[in-house]
């Protein structure tokens, strides 16, 4: 059933798609008649306005899955299944022409000669200018110079027209002739090319690794994938042009000579040390220069023109070819459209970080099959399932070893017959530490419940121990001056920057977690409680003294009943505060844990494994935040009513 | 037969900050019967509030000693029941667990006798069938009754109530004066209250001290039949008798002519 809707996300997002747009627009028509109906009399401000309106709440989850749909690429790619695949067969056509056009002022603004000479006599000027001011060693000062010169004279050979071969110029006659050829080859019929068995094997786009499909599934896909063939040869024969007239390797001989030169003369000086590196430095920075030159391939000018002319009528007729897949790409494939690298063709613009809302679904559901031999979970441990876990380990995991040390008297020696009699202390250090054997029952697992386990324990210690103390704090002199100090000396410093600290002294196992979540938890529960605690009306504790209530009942039955919203708002505050640094600490550090794997995602630059711990943190978090308000109502329903 | 005694009580505040000193009370004697009703009356600031916590064992006068009985008054005590003006109840709790909270906190009575106490003292205050509703869902009236039911289930020898009808309007008002005076009578306790009203302490007060302030203490003191009537007779009755708005319009008089002197030191 899955596999079916998996293997058909473009069918699925369609219907999805439709039923977007369709709940929008009757929510929007629904919402605008009850205004229409009973037009918002009540006055502007008045908080009774917002009550009601269940139809916006529908329309914006529309309207926002819509979007979402569209950036994502998603509407595009369920009515459009193929074109990404034919966009691909383009970007292969752009990809092949690249060469090309890169030594061209088409998607620049200069002739790529034009800015290496531009840029090389720039540099030389002001290298000139330098070492002019730089007297100390006349001779090598104007042998240097001399050099520039000789670079300056190798670039006008370079850009002589007189001197270019006449082979180059047919050359490049030949290739701007077949440019101009294979731009014709765009009208040609194509209704006659057969789909390969091949390309309709393939995975549909975007469900698997591929994101698109490479082969050509359409006749027009084929017809591109032939031309980008075409062009790449002719690629490959422009990159092999070369320009080089006799009297410029001549020049080039004679330059690198001198600067050898200068390069071998530089230990002969007697210039003391800091002008030496420094005439070094102008020795080395002439060579970049001199060496740039005589690498790079400078044409004339004027001898390209005829190329950019065929390389752009190529490209418009290629506009032109792509017809209808033109108003997809910019209409439903928004961003830069489909981008061939060398071995993959990928989605660009928001489509690349924003997966499909299907793909995220897809991707959650893979998650969450707790089968992992079936590829299910991650890294080997599913995301929130059951386990059989020994009742003796997790008796040994709560019952600390100390406490059966501070029971004993003597554990026991080994015999002289050389084995060993355990006594009953030595049983119950057994016990304590999970040896014994006593049964198993079914035990949650999982990335979530980790990451739920260290909160929950955390938040279990900050209440159990916060509370109290805050309470203390509230009506005691000594609790209240004695730990203000202590706890308002750690409390500001954001959680985060304990984690490190932390995270060192106790291990990236659980328990530097749930201590750094505890630091928080606590002093959130100690101020919370302490508040609540301190804001006892005077009046309560004097009735409760005048009806008899020792010290201790009035702290039972009437300061802590009273704390409670303040506490019960510091459980909310802290179970928000911890979730958030327990994501960022699991990130730090740690094998498991919802951080763990958006961490993991990021590495491996897995956008939809993002997304769907971004959503699953997201969930939890407001589970969490449900399961307060629910139990703030139960627990104080006088609250605000006093 | 345990009568209360304030003997030349006085009580010197210290003012932190300014490093000044109030007389909130100075040299204050006098002595309540068992069963009398003292209502206390004054300008505001006078020190009323002071002295009943003082007689409540919250605060200890500086000077002089007050005495129920033959005991020295050190600090709060069943023997002597507090009613306040709002706030005092546990909002946590439903009506009944406030009213038994003292027996709770005792853990002598056992647990039916609490409930058939705790149904009877609903029934005198007229909250039959409310014991489980929470406070916060009373109005303002309900909420002095139970007030008041919680602290005569601990059958105080005193009550102290310090303007325990203060936040009342006037029809809840004159219905609670009833129930107060018919619960004085009932159950022969000694009531001291304390009330801003020249009206209601004309007619709760069997004997009435007029307090004055700078320093505080007692300016007149009178001895009133109204209470007695109220017991037989209806409240608003009485209102309209001849010697009533006598001693009213004097007290009111001289309470005005204490203010004015105050706004003239001001
Ligand atoms: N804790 C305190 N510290 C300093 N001064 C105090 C304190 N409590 C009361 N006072 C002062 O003592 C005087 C008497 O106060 P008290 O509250 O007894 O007046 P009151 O008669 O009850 O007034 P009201 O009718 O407004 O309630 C006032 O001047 C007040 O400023
Ligand atoms: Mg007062």
């Amino acid at each position: 059933m899955f596999e079916w809707l998996s293997d058909n996300r473009a069918l699925v997002a369609s219907i999805i798609i439709i039923l977007c747009l369709l709940s929008f627009l009757v929510t929007v028509l629904i919402g605008l008649r009850a205004n229409f109906i009973r037009p918002d009399k009540e006055v502007f401000g008045d908080p009774e306005r917002t009550k009601g309106g269940w139809y916006w709440a529908i329309c914006g989850i529309s309207a926002l899955l819509l979007i979402w749909f569209y950036f994502s690429w998603g509407v595009g790619r369920a009515y459009f299944p193929d074109a990404a695949n034919e966009m691909c067969q383009v970007a292969k056509i752009e990809e092949a022409i690249s060469p090309i056009t890169a030594s061209l002022p088409v998607n620049s603004r200069y002739y790529k000669s034009t800015s290496l000479v531009k840029r090389n006599i720039e540099q030389l000027d002001e290298l000139a200018r330098e070492i002019r001011l730089f007297d100390y060693a006349p001779d090598q000062q104007s042998q240097l110079l001399a050099v520039i010169k000789d670079i300056e004279n190798i670039l006008a050979s370079l850009s002589n027209p007189a001197f270019l071969k006449a082979e180059t110029q047919k050359e490049i006659d030949f290739i701007s002739n077949e440019l101009i050829f294979l731009a014709e080859k765009f009208d040609q019929e194509y209704l006659s090319f057969v789909i390969s068995s091949d390309a309709l094997l393939q995975d549909p786009w975007g469900t698997s690794d591929v994101e698109i499909p490479m082969l050509p599934q359409t006749k027009r896909g084929i017809m591109y994938d032939q031309m980008s063939l075409d062009v790449k040869s002719l690629s490959k024969r422009f990159l092999k042009l070369r320009h080089f007239p006799e009297i410029s390797k001549v020049l080039i001989e004679e330059t690198k000579e001198k600067l050898t030169d200068l390069k071998n003369g530089l230990d002969e000086t007697s210039l003391d040390e800091v002008n030496q590196i420094k005439l070094a430095g102008f020795i080395k920075y002439t060579d970049r220069i001199f060496k740039r030159v005589d690498d790079g391939n400078i044409f004339p000018p004027g001898v390209l023109e005829e190329v950019t002319a065929s390389s752009n009528y190529f490209l418009g007729q290629l506009d032109e070819s792509k017809g209808t897949l033109a108003l997809i790409d910019i209409f439903f494939l928004p961003g830069q459209g489909v981008v061939k690298s060398k071995t993959q063709c990928t989605e660009q613009g928001s489509a690349r970080w924003l997966p499909k809302p299907t793909d995220v679904v897809a991707k959650f559901v893979v998650l969450a099959n707790p089968n992992i031999e079936a590829g299910g979970g991650y890294k080997g441990f599913p995301l929130l399932w059951w386990e059989w876990v020994s009742i003796g380990n997790l008796v040994g995991f709560f019952v600390p070893d100390i406490f059966v040390d501070l029971l004993v008297e003597n554990y026991s020696e080994h015999l002289e017959s050389g084995t060993f009699e355990p006594n009953f202390y030595d049983k119950m250090l057994f016990f304590a530490q999970g040896e014994l054997n006593l049964g198993y029952i079914p035990f949650p697992n999982g990335h979530i419940w980790d990451s739920l386990v260290r909160v929950i324990v955390a938040m279990f210690f900050g209440i159990i121990l916060g509370v109290p103390l805050g309470i203390y704090m509230g009506i005691s002199k000594f609790f209240k001056s004695f730990f203000d100090p202590l706890i308002e000396l750690y409390r500001p410093v954001p959680p985060l920057a304990w984690a490190p600290l932390i995270l060192t002294i106790f291990g990236i196992q659980d328990d530097g977690k749930i201590f750094l979540l505890f630091m928080v938890a606590f002093a959130i529960m100690v101020i919370s409680a302490r508040t609540g605690a301190s804001g006892t009306q005077l009046s309560k504790i004097r009735a409760s003294h005048s009806l008899g209530a020792t010290n201790g009942q009035i702290l039972r039955y009437v300061i802590l009943p009273n704390a409670l919203p303040e506490i019960l708002t510091g459980v909310r505050i802290s179970i928000g505060v911890c979730w958030g640094t327990l994501v960022a600490a699991e990130m730090l550090a740690g094998t498991t844990g919802v951080g763990f794997i958006e961490n993991v995602a990021r590495t491996v630059s897995d956008y939809e494994l993002i997304w769907v711990t971004i959503l699953i943190m997201g969930l939890l978090g407001l589970f969490f935040d449900i399961v307060m308000r629910i139990l703030i109502a139960r627990l104080i329903p006088w609250r605000g009513k006093g | 037969m345990s009568s209360l005694e304030c003997k030349n009580v006085s009580m010197t505040f210290l003012n932190p900050q300014s490093k000044t000193t109030v007389d909130a009370l100075s040299d204050i004697n006098f002595s309540l019967k068992k069963g009398e009703l003292l209502a206390v009356l004054g300008p505001s600031g006078c020190g009323k509030t002071t002295l009943l916590n003082m007689i409540a064992g919250f605060l200890e006068p500086t000077k002089g000693n007050i005495f129920l009985g033959d005991e020295k008054i050190t600090g709060p005590g069943l023997e002597r029941g507090m009613v306040f003006q709002q706030g005092a109840l546990f909002e946590w709790l439903s009506v009944e667990k406030n009213v038994d909270f003292g027996l709770r906190m005792k853990k002598k009575v056992s647990v039916e006798g609490n409930a058939a106490l705790v149904e009877k003292w609903l029934d005198i205050v007229g909250l039959k069938g409310f014991g489980k509703t929470p406070i916060y869902q009373l109005s303002g009236g309900m909420q002095q009754r139970v007030a008041l039911a919680r602290c005569l289930i601990n059958d105080p020898e005193v009550i102290l109530m310090d303007e325990p009808l203060g936040a009342l309007d006037a029809l809840t008002r004159e219905k609670m004066q009833s129930l107060i005076l018919d619960l004085w009578k009932r159950t022969g306790k000694t009531v001291m209250i304390i009330t801003h009203s020249v009206e209601e302490a004309l007619l709760l007060g069997e004997r009435l001290f007029v307090m004055a302030p700078r320093p505080g203490r007692i300016h007149k003191e009178y001895r009133l039949p109204f209470a007695e009537a109220g017991l037989s007779k209806s409240l608003r009755e009485i209102k309209k008798e001849a010697e009533f708005s006598e001693v009213r319009e004097e007290i009111l008089s001289m309470i005005w002519d204490m203010e004015e002197e105050i706004m003239g030191l001001v």
